[in-house]
């Protein structure tokens, strides 16, 4: 299983997201040290990796919530929690189910 | 940038009717920086709109001021501003443009949402985060308010100044 965590240093959320997804594969008995945690610099950067905000998490490719049409670029994310409450990370228990479903797709 | 006892910088900056607004003629005045693109802002934004509800009676006034450059981020534009008046998201609460960017970098602001209190004399009694976490609307923008309350009372805030945390605001190249 592929597990990246992309962010951009101007926004702080990113420790909190890599904890909770470290949290998250730990409680599934993945590997937490697997992650490919990389930093997006630049615009260019942005558009490459098709970056819509920081934090952004892929498992296998597949975003752990799809963006719905966000431009590329150097910004914090906007995430929905399942309370309805927005967040600057993905709440913990769609990182569980998008893990648990790559992980069923194998 | 003022430090806290400074007298903050004054300015006028338009609604998203054009309408001027400026701090002053109030007992405090809550001056926030926020946008519409941050989750952090958007996360704590109905607290700061609770803090202007409970405090209006008290003659505070709380001014939002949008200073992201809406050029490369659209979702910050005269337009998308307008639009969440239109929709009730700020009460009765002004949101006011900072197209220059002048009256941000004159309050020193960082992120969104910053947060600046002046008291009735236009100095700078309180500056940083509502509370101490966007995630847990049970805070309740406690250090505002408590913030709010001792300025009113005619005490000392403390704390006086917290980090700021949010998303650092887009400048201008």
């Amino acid at each position: 299983m592929r597990v990246e965590l992309l962010y951009w240093e101007g926004c702080p959320s990113h420790p909190a997201a890599l904890a909770d997804l470290r949290e998250a594969m730990s409680a599934l008995a993945l590997d937490p040290s697997a992650i490919s945690v990389r930093e997006i610099t630049t615009l260019p950067d942005a558009q490459r990796e098709r970056f819509v905000g920081s934090p952004t998490i892929r498992i296998d490719g597949a975003d752990v919530q799809p963006p719905a049409g966000e431009p590329y670029g150097l910004t914090c994310r906007i995430y929905e929690r399942r309370n309805g409450r927005v967040s600057p990370t993905p709440d913990p228990a769609d990182l569980r189910a998008a893990l648990v479903a790559a992980d069923e797709r194998r | 940038m003022p430090a806290i006892g400074d007298h903050a910088p004054t300015f006028a900056l338009p609604d998203t009717e054009g309408v001027l607004h400026e701090p002053g003629g109030a007992s405090a005045t809550v001056v926030v920086f926020t946008c519409n693109h941050c989750p952090y802002a958007l996360a704590w934004h109905q607290r700061i709109l609770d803090v202007a509800h409970d405090y209006g009676e008290r003659g505070v006034q709380v001014l939002a001021i949008n200073p992201n450059d809406a050029e490369r981020y659209p979702r910050d534009s005269l337009e998308e501003m307008r639009a969440r008046v239109k929709r009730g998201e700020l009460a009765d609460v002004p949101y006011l443009q900072d197209e220059s960017q002048d009256v941000a970098g004159a309050y020193g602001a960082k992120t969104t949402p910053d947060v600046f209190l002046l008291d009735a004399q236009g100095v700078l009694r309180y500056r940083g985060a509502p509370d101490a976490d966007h995630d847990d609307p049970a805070q309740n923008a406690s250090f505002l308010r408590g913030a709010l309350d001792a300025v009113l009372s005619g005490g000392e805030p403390a704390p006086a100044e917290t980090p700021s945390i949010g998303c650092s605001i887009k400048w201008k190249p």
